[in-house]
């Protein structure tokens, strides 16, 4: 689209896709999405890197969710170092302001103009090296962080997605109509709509019960033609996977995968979300490789 | 540490130690240079100290300090309000707005009480939809904005109520939402409150600051922390006590919501959102927060929220209902203290 470079262009050069995973809402599983989307990605190929990128400056939940807790950043002479969830094989770069915390109560009470030094850090700084897929965890609303993201990555427009999730009850859908109307004002396509927590099954007698209402978010999705790409019920295995994840997990030994996405690809949602991904990547333009 | 000690005492001298507590300049980053002068000092950017610091352009950038012009006259708009209550929770989509909106009912079922909500979430107000009012706008009159009424004695305040449609997103920036937070402070005609109840967006960041630096003359009474069983939930709510404690806000308490799930089926209980790590029962003994109440799930609580219906006075037999009045009559008790 433009040719300016700037250190973000620069640094982004060698990635191909980049999804924005957004909401307007708080707490509808932006974060579980972008982990899993990034798991899955990571997986539908055996060279495939990905790379998640977590600007929830002030709630972080990936390093959570990926079982990376209390690791740290390095530096080294061409910028930080991520933190690979896949250990040695170094295909899954995942970076969050929770790696730089001292303390995992520690707050980041920050403003703005520090939340966007931060993403420009991130996006510039942060040796993401050749990537197939960046896909981005962003904070609920519609403000710093997502402005900023939008600027910074202005030079590479082209390359950006998103993906929009949201639970099916109408306060939600209020917000994320507002977040629609803003990737419609930023410009940047939308791949689809994922509805989550869409209905829980009773462990003890299987009855589903619609917690947060359900079909909602489908209805949205035609109604303002976007692709709905699937909804997923309330999982309990998934949130107790994604939520007590331990870094110590030994690695299963006959499985290339570790620890997190070999358990993931048994949990029930994990056929689901397959189906979400496949749709979600039929939006992306595909340079050869998908 | 000061567990022990906090339980015997009452809780204006627990403030008071609270204060005493904190960590001196609350303005000065914890990953600053050694010798920082604080981001608000006039100082910021051009010490010697600051040189190399990462941060150091932005803070030698910004607009010149001094105390905001707006607040003598938000001082003399709260000073016709009694109680001044934050709802907080680091994480999005715990309950903050539903837990706002049934104090608010339950504060407001007292005829004799005047209640407010200012809802300061600008990119996702929730409360007007909670209410049943998201079509309503706002009057302006010679004393200022009007907020809008819910029932005689139950006001409520938040930007949705401004905008021309629904759809709209609100883009802002952090200085553009300070400005609108302080407009809803001393432009609102609030009148003679009992309570003023603030729902807040997730997180820490601009709204929480510019709430708690506009209302440090008149006083916060205190917050209530929102949280949901699970530790993703449980880091963020860390993160908001960490912040509570750095600005000074007493923290009356911690509500977990969506704990533990009744199914209507078969009755049995079940946990949806695994407490992994303790849940906020561990929290509250590990900071020595008091734990108001835990709100089980109830389907109808979200049904509620979506038609606008007053969900304690729809469903007085629901267990949820009788959490929430529990924790609420607990929160008046030790605000009467």
């Amino acid at each position: 689209m433009t040719t300016e470079s700037t250190p973000v262009s620069r640094r982004l050069s060698d990635v191909k896709h980049i999804v924005l995973v957004l909401s307007g809402k708080g707490g509808v599983g932006k974060s579980s999405v972008a982990a899993q989307l990034a798991l899955s990605l990571y997986d539908s190929s055996p060279t495939a890197k990905v790379g998640i990128l977590d600007v929830d400056l002030t709630g972080p939940s990936i390093p959570r969710m990926l079982g990376l807790d209390g690791h740290g950043v390095h530096q080294s002479s061409t910028g930080w170092v991520p933190v690979y969830a896949d250990g040695s094989d170094a295909r899954l770069a995942c970076m969050s302001v929770g790696f730089l915390l001292k303390n995992k109560g520690d707050s980041v009470v920050w403003r703005g103009p520090k939340k966007n030094a931060m993403i420009r850090q991130f996006l510039s700084d942060v040796r993401w090296g050749e990537l197939d897929y960046l896909v981005v965890d962003t904070p609920p609303g519609t403000s710093d962080e997502h402005l900023s993201l939008i600027e910074h990555l202005a030079p590479i427009h082209s390359r950006i997605s998103a993906v929009v999730v949201s639970t099916p009850q109408a306060v939600a859908l209020l917000d994320v109509m507002k977040c629609l109307s803003f990737t419609k004002t930023v410009n940047v396509p939308v791949l689809g709509l994922v509805e989550n927590m869409s209905g829980y099954v009773c462990p003890c007698c299987g009855e589903i019960t619609n917690i947060f209402s359900t079909g909602g978010g489908e209805e949205l999705a035609r109604r303002e033609q976007i692709p709905f790409l699937g909804s997923l019920p309330v999982d309990s295995e998934l949130v107790t996977l994604l939520d007590a994840a331990e870094s110590s997990e030994t690695p299963d030994p006959e499985s290339t995968s570790f620890g997190i996405l070999h358990r993931y690809k048994k949990t029930r949602t994990y056929p689901l979300f397959q189906e979400i991904v496949r749709k979600a990547m039929e939006g992306v333009s595909v340079p050869g490789s998908g | 540490m000061f567990a022990k000690l906090e339980k015997e005492r009452s809780l204006k001298e627990q403030n008071l130690l609270m204060i005493a507590v904190q960590r001196p300049p609350a303005d000065v980053p914890e990953d600053a240079p050694e010798h920082c002068p604080g981001t608000e000092s006039e100082l910021a950017g051009k010490a010697d100290a600051c040189a190399g610091c990462a941060n150091q352009e932005i803070c030698a950038s910004s607009t010149p300090k001094g105390p905001d012009p707006a607040l003598p006259f938000i001082r003399q708009r709260m000073s016709t309000v009694k109680r001044k209550i934050l709802v907080l929770s680091g994480k999005g989509g715990v309950g903050k707005s539903t837990f706002t909106a049934q104090l608010a009912w339950a504060f407001a079922s007292d005829e004799n009480a005047q209640t407010g909500i200012m809802d300061v979430d600008i990119c996702g107000p929730s409360i007007p939809t909670i209410f049943g009012i998201s079509e309503e706008k706002v009057h302006t009159s010679s004393t200022g904005w009007s907020p809008v009424y819910v029932q005689d004695n139950l006001g409520v305040m938040s930007v949705a109520f401004m905008l021309p449609s629904s759809k709209n997103a609100v883009m802002w920036r952090g200085p553009k939402k300070n400005g609108l937070i302080s407009q809803f402070l001393k432009d609102v005609d609030w009148g003679d409150l009992d309570w003023l109840i603030v729902d807040t967006p997730p997180g820490t960041s601009d709204e929480h600051l510019s709430i708690v630096q506009y209302l440090k003359e008149s006083g916060i009474d205190g917050a209530v922390l929102i949280t949901t069983p699970q530790e993703v939930a449980l880091q963020d709510v860390r993160r908001e006590i960490d912040f509570c404690r750095k600005v000074g806000i007493p923290i009356l308490g911690l509500v977990e919501n969506m704990s533990g799930f009744v199914c209507p089926s078969c009755k049995n209980e079940s946990q949806i959102f695994i407490p992994s790590t303790g849940g906020a029962k561990r929290l509250a003994q590990e900071t020595g927060i008091e734990l108001l109440g835990a709100v089980p799930l109830d389907p109808r609580i979200g049904k509620s929220a979506d038609y606008g219906f007053n969900f304690l006075q729809e469903f007085p037999d629901s267990p949820a209902t009788k959490a929430y009045l529990d924790i609420i009559e607990r929160i008046q008790t030790i605000l009467e203290q």
